[in-house]
């Protein structure tokens, strides 16, 4: 098994990690050159909190702001009937008691008090049905601190060169080296965006999760307008879906899942349509995470209990997978779809599941999958000795993202918010898959002073090797290319090609204690 | 029709039985449903547990085991007309009076009345479970005079209201799956084992029934109320029932305020809708599950059940969709039987597989793309000018052998649709307000010449005197029902509006300009209707770019790569073709979201579908290829259409 303690100490406070060359992580000191020649890369971009124009108020709190209009009881139930649905309605009508007659005020709160004990009940078998949906999205999301962060969400396009970010007000950016103009998508339903994902076989399509729906834009590459209007934008929303904490496209373009932790069902949506089958399951109260395998053949959907499942995508079945202690923050796929990776909340280790092919040809009703997980990674807390005194790093994992070649592993890891000297930070493995799956530690990715990682993402067609890109809590994101010679290019199809030997890369001297699958 | 399927050894071996095995099934749900609604139709607040106690007792007594008999037949007949009616291409009114010719249509008019009846027997087996004052149709009463004490009989009018509403029920549920295409069957994008299918899909079923029933008893209120006493009157006349005059009459306000009657009117209709609709969900979901054909068989007598031969073959229409459907998801999910495509024949080494396949699959993308220009040079010279000379020689062809195909080389298959669409393109939208103004040429005009005069004028059957053999020969296809209204059914009342331009030429008669007002609505409807199809191109697109796609590392003998510059090109030509027409008005125009029918809408997105997934074929043949396309022989105009896929920027 890899452990941290295996990891090359961290850099010392100021440094920042530029590429990996050699096989080595390079570093650059707070020199200016080196911020520059970093900067000075198009892609890099940097947001200043203070830049973007946020919401001051919710519109809850404008309210107060207008002076009290008196309407009649029928407008007002009406509203609140729009606003809060039939609880809305009843608490109005409660509260009314001077114009309603009595019974019915009576009655109303009756009910009320009802529904309310109820639905605790509910709230104490799924303690997060009783969150409001801001805060949902904050605890479920990929983006550590989440509600915090001026980078909410990141995608790059699987194909081209460019990628789509939504920002802390709301709005998202379109980047394209090649191209002067950045679109900026806005629309009245692009409220707390979770995640944006760009669909694949397609150059325009990009889907968003929102607090309310999804949207899915569609942005002409060729345009120069920098503000498609709100026409170019598929509003699919389904009633009690919401808020939207993950989505997911299907490697061939085809269906887009969505996931909310309020709903129990799963939505597989046909795009084009506009229409959806609900895959319901109802253990586990929700579903907060989704991840496509790049194969197509499953998908991870993960629960807000200690619960998760891994559906196969040719007749929609799925495997219930209990977790010990917590529930699944985050997942992936290796690229060939074969092996999935995945965290879960309160532990400190990287799981690992295998699944074999089904014999060529026979569709199974379940797809053979192993009986248990095995731990591949333990990333518990390692105090490092370093000159500028011990440092703490490891515990709980935020995310992890895994490249395309599958020869990169990036994990972000929470760190503790009330200590100022254990930030998050970002390990990084290298990864085999065949003929043996292997971790062996690569090192930590730092940022400049006081800047923690928020989100990480591998550019899925980077040429020479994996890029990371980063989202700083600063608001700055840069991109550190891992710079190595892979065998395998990455290749979309279905069966894949036959794969050669990879070149050996392997470090001597942290041979015998590594993690391989013949060893464990 | 049906007895003309019937040959064939797919609609015998396999479709029969699904259809049977979701009866049974439906057979199988009616006891549950049943004692559902008797328990809710018996249950009263007040007395909670002996209402409970009745429902048992009536479940088991004699006259419930007869109802429910009957209700079993019911289901059976709706089962057998739901297999005599179903299609898997929708028909699609362009007009509001293509509709209504549908909706008077022959053979629709026997599937109404048959509703009709089916509807009266749920009723009565409804007001036998309601019990109570609503059992009998008659009951002995003293004439309102009270002179007399002879008995009489008098008419239950609760009764008999509650079997008129099953009658309406069951008429407006015929109707509204004419309106709706509740016979289409739609394919889902997402496969699902069977249960799992139904299971999903109950609760909405159960919600629109129950919404379907409420604005079907709201509407059979309003009607029973205006016109409620003349059925009424004829059977008291007939069965020589009396009417109780000391009882409020139910076609009154204060008749049709009973509370309880309307509960009970609610919840019959909903029980009757929610068998049907569970027969129909059950019909579909059976019909549609996926049917693995072999792609090669070793016995020469099985050929003919073989992929290769059945995606060729054109009747019926469920057996090619199968077929598309068997071929889009081995395609997708199975190497072994990729490999059987791609593999050679025996002796001679050809690959017939795949040469019977991609041919195929080409032609069925190329038949669309034909029938893509050919509007749209309609609709683009607005219906006269230009392709009226073909236009009206294909129409007396369509007349005198509707069957016949006008544009594309292939005759039978989805000649349905073109139909009425170029019948509405060449006659409706002649006066289309958007283009008119542009493109209509002046038959007036001094620069007209007469030849062109003379061949725009019978494009507007009521515009001068025309007296042209055209408009008698015309004049059906306003009804654009498909080939069948046109063979059988002689179409109804049009001779009656002929007369009518030809006594008063320069003055349209009424009727004329109403029927004129009532074509030029739905303009989003030519262009559903062209897709009607499209599910076959859709896995046909999604069928060939799978295959094209794992050819790139399991075909080994490279058949695939001989067919690439044809198949490339047939893309980028329906690519263009198709971005064409989306440029036109109302082409891309979203259609409205119905909620709570059972009447699946993916027909009217179909064109949306089309354009995404022929979009992503593309791009799933450049990304697995990329550079290696250069080397592909192709025309300038395409290699610089490819050139846009390569760089991600279509």
């Amino acid at each position: 098994m890899c452990s941290l303690a295996l990891f090359p100490a961290p850099l010392p406070a100021g440094q920042s990690t530029l590429c990996e060359s050699n096989n080595e992580l390079l570093s650059g000191g707070g020199s200016t050159e080196d911020r520059l020649k970093q900067e000075s890369s198009p892609l890099s971009l940097y947001f200043p909190r203070e830049s973007l124009k946020l919401h001051c108020r919710t519109e809850s709190s404008s309210k107060a702001a207008f002076l009290d209009h008196s309407e009649t009881l029928w407008m007002r139930s009406a509203a609140a009937w729009r606003d809060g649905g039939f609880t809305g309605l009843l608490d109005e009508i409660t509260n009314s008691n001077t114009e309603v007659p009595k019974w019915m005020s009576v009655s109303s709160g009756f009910t009320l008090a009802l529904i309310r004990w109820f639905s605790s009940f509910h709230g104490s078998l799924f303690p997060h049905l009783t969150m409001s949906s801001e805060d949902m999205l904050a605890e479920f999301s990929q983006v550590l601190n989440w509600s915090d962060c001026v980078v909410r969400a990141f995608a790059w396009h699987p194909h081209a060169d460019k990628f789509a970010l939504a920002l802390l007000d709301d709005s998202i950016k379109i980047y394209n080296p090649k191209s002067a103009t950045t679109p900026t998508l806005k629309h009245r339903l692009q409220k707390s965006v979770a995640a944006v994902q760009w669909k694949p076989l397609c150059a325009s399509a990009l889907a968003v999760a929102c607090q309310n729906c999804l949207l899915v834009w569609h942005v002409d590459p060729c345009s120069l307008s920098t503000r498609p209007s709100s026409g170019c934008a598929q509003v699919l929303s389904q009633p009690g879906h919401s808020p939207i904490t993950s989505i997911s496209w299907s490697p061939s373009g085809s269906l887009l899942v969505s996931a909310s932790p309020m709903d129990t069902a799963m939505m597989v949506w046909d795009v084009a349509a506009e229409s959806c089958v609900p895959l319901q399951r109802v253990g586990g109260g929700g579903v907060t995470f989704l991840s496509w395998s790049p194969d197509g053949s499953h998908v991870l959907a993960s629960t807000p209990s200690a619960l998760f499942r891994v559906w196969e995508t040719r007749m929609w079945t799925c495997e219930r997978w209990p977790c010990v202690k917590g529930r699944c923050q985050s997942g992936c796929w290796s690229p060939d779809g074969s092996r999935l990776l995945f965290t879960v909340q309160g532990e400190a280790v990287i799981y690992a599941l295998t699944f074999t092919d089904s014999p060529a040809g026979v569709p199974s009703c379940t797809s053979k999958g192993p009986q248990a997980a095995s731990v591949v990674a333990d990333l518990s807390e390692t105090t490092f000795n370093t000159p500028g005194g011990d440092i703490i790093v490891g515990g709980e994992i935020q995310s992890l993202a895994w490249d395309s070649a599958g020869e990169r592993l990036a994990v972000l890891l929470k760190g503790d918010p009330q200590e100022a000297d254990r930030p998050a930070v970002i390990a990084v493995f290298k990864t085999r898959t065949n003929p043996v799956f292997e971790l062996l530690p690569c090192g930590f990715v730092q940022g400049e002073a006081g800047a923690e990682a928020r989100l990480i993402q591998f550019s899925p067609n980077f040429q020479h090797g994996a890029l990371l890109t980063v989202c700083w809590s600063t608001g700055r994101i840069t991109h550190v290319p891992f710079y190595f010679l892979s065998a395998g290019v990455p290749h979309f199809g279905l069966g894949g090609s036959p794969s050669l030997p990879r070149p050996q890369e392997r470090p001597a001297d942290f041979n015998q204690s590594l993690f391989t699958e013949l060893a464990s | 029709m049906f007895s003309a399927e019937q040959s064939c050894w797919f609609v015998r071996k396999v479709i029969c039985w699904r259809a049977v095995a979701s009866i049974a099934w439906a057979v199988l749900l009616l006891p549950p449903i049943t004692a559902v609604f008797v328990l809710l139709s018996r249950f009263s607040l007040l007395h909670p547990i002996q209402s409970v106690s009745e429902c048992l007792s009536f479940l088991t007594s004699a006259s419930a085991i007869f109802s429910f008999i009957l209700l079993c037949g019911v289901i059976i007949m709706v089962g057998f007309l739901n297999l005599e009616y179903y299609t898997v291409i929708p028909t699609i009114a362009c007009s509001k009076i293509a509709l209504l010719g549908q909706l008077l249509h022959p053979r629709q008019f026997v599937n109404s009345l048959a509703h009709c009846i089916m509807g009266i027997i749920v009723a009565w087996c409804c007001a036998i479970a309601i019990g109570g004052r609503y059992e009998t149709i008659a009951y002995p009463c003293t004439p309102g005079d009270g002179a007399d004490s002879s008995h009489q009989m008098c008419l239950n009018e609760l009764h008999f209201i509650l079997l008129l509403a099953g009658a309406f029920v069951g008429l407006s549920h015929s109707m509204l799956g004419v309106i709706y295409n509740m016979n289409y069957v739609p394919f889902l994008t997402v496969q699902q084992y069977k249960y799992l299918r139904f299971k999903g899909s109950l609760p909405s079923l159960v919600k629109c029934s129950a919404t379907q029933a409420l604005y079907s008893v709201r509407n059979y209120i309003v009607v029973y109320f205006f016109l409620g006493y003349i059925p009424k009157a004829w059977i008291c006349k007939t069965l020589n029932l009396h009417l109780n005059s000391s009882v409020h009459p139910l076609d009154s306000i204060a008749g049709l305020l009973d509370l309880n009657l309307l509960y009970q009117l609610w919840v019959s209709a909903g029980f009757l809708l929610l068998t049907w609709h569970v027969t129909l969900l059950l019909f579909r979901i059976f019909v549609t599950e996926v049917y693995s054909f072999p792609v090669q068989s070793s016995f020469t007598e099985d050929a003919h059940q073989c992929l290769p031969k059945v995606i060729t073959g054109k009747q019926p229409m469920i057996l090619k969709f199968l077929a598309l459907q068997d071929l889009a998801l081995l395609s997708q999910h199975s190497p072994l039987r990729r490999s059987e495509v791609f593999s050679l024949s025996q002796p001679g080494g050809h690959p017939h597989n795949w040469n019977a396949i991609s041919k195929e699959c080409l032609s069925l993308l190329n038949d669309l793309t034909q029938r893509l220009i050919a509007y749209h040079d309609t609709v683009a010279t607005n219906g006269r000018a230009k392709s009226l000379p073909t236009g009206s020689e294909r129409k007396t062809s369509s007349e005198t052998s509707s069957t016949e195909d006008l544009m594309s080389p292939r005759p039978t298959f989805l000649m349905k649709t073109p139909a009425s669409v170029f019948a509405r393109s060449i006659v409706g939208t002649s006066q289309s307000p958007l283009t008119a103004p542009f493109t209509s040429p002046d038959p007036d005009s001094p620069f007209a010449s007469p030849a062109l005069r003379r061949l725009t004028a019978p494009a507007d059957p009521w515009f001068g005197t025309v007296q042209s053999p055209h408009v008698m020969r015309r004049l059906p296809k306003l009804w654009s029902t498909p080939t069948d209204s046109q063979v059988n059914g002689s179409p109804p009342a049009s001779p009656s509006s002929v007369p009518s331009p030809k006594q008063e030429p320069s003055k349209p008669s009424l009727l004329a300009q109403f029927l004129q007002n009532r074509k030029e609505q739905l303009p989003e409807a030519s262009s559903q209707a062209l897709f009607a199809d499209s599910q076959a191109h859709i896995w046909a697109l999604e069928g060939l770019t799978y295959l094209v796609q794992a050819s790139f590392s399991e075909d080994q003998f490279g058949v695939v790569q001989t067919a690439l510059p044809s198949i490339l090109g047939c893309m980028l030509v329906l690519q263009e073709a198709v971005d064409r027409h989306f440029k036109l008005p109302h082409a891309s125009s979203k259609p409205v979201r119905s909620a709570s029918s059972l009447g699946d809408s993916t027909h009217k997105t179909l064109r949306f579908a089309l354009r995404a997934t022929l979009k992503t074929a593309i791009y799933r043949i450049t990304t697995t290829f990329g550079s290696h396309l250069s080397a592909v022989q192709m025309s300038a105009e395409h290699r610089k259409r490819l050139q846009q896929f390569l760089e991600n920027k279509e």
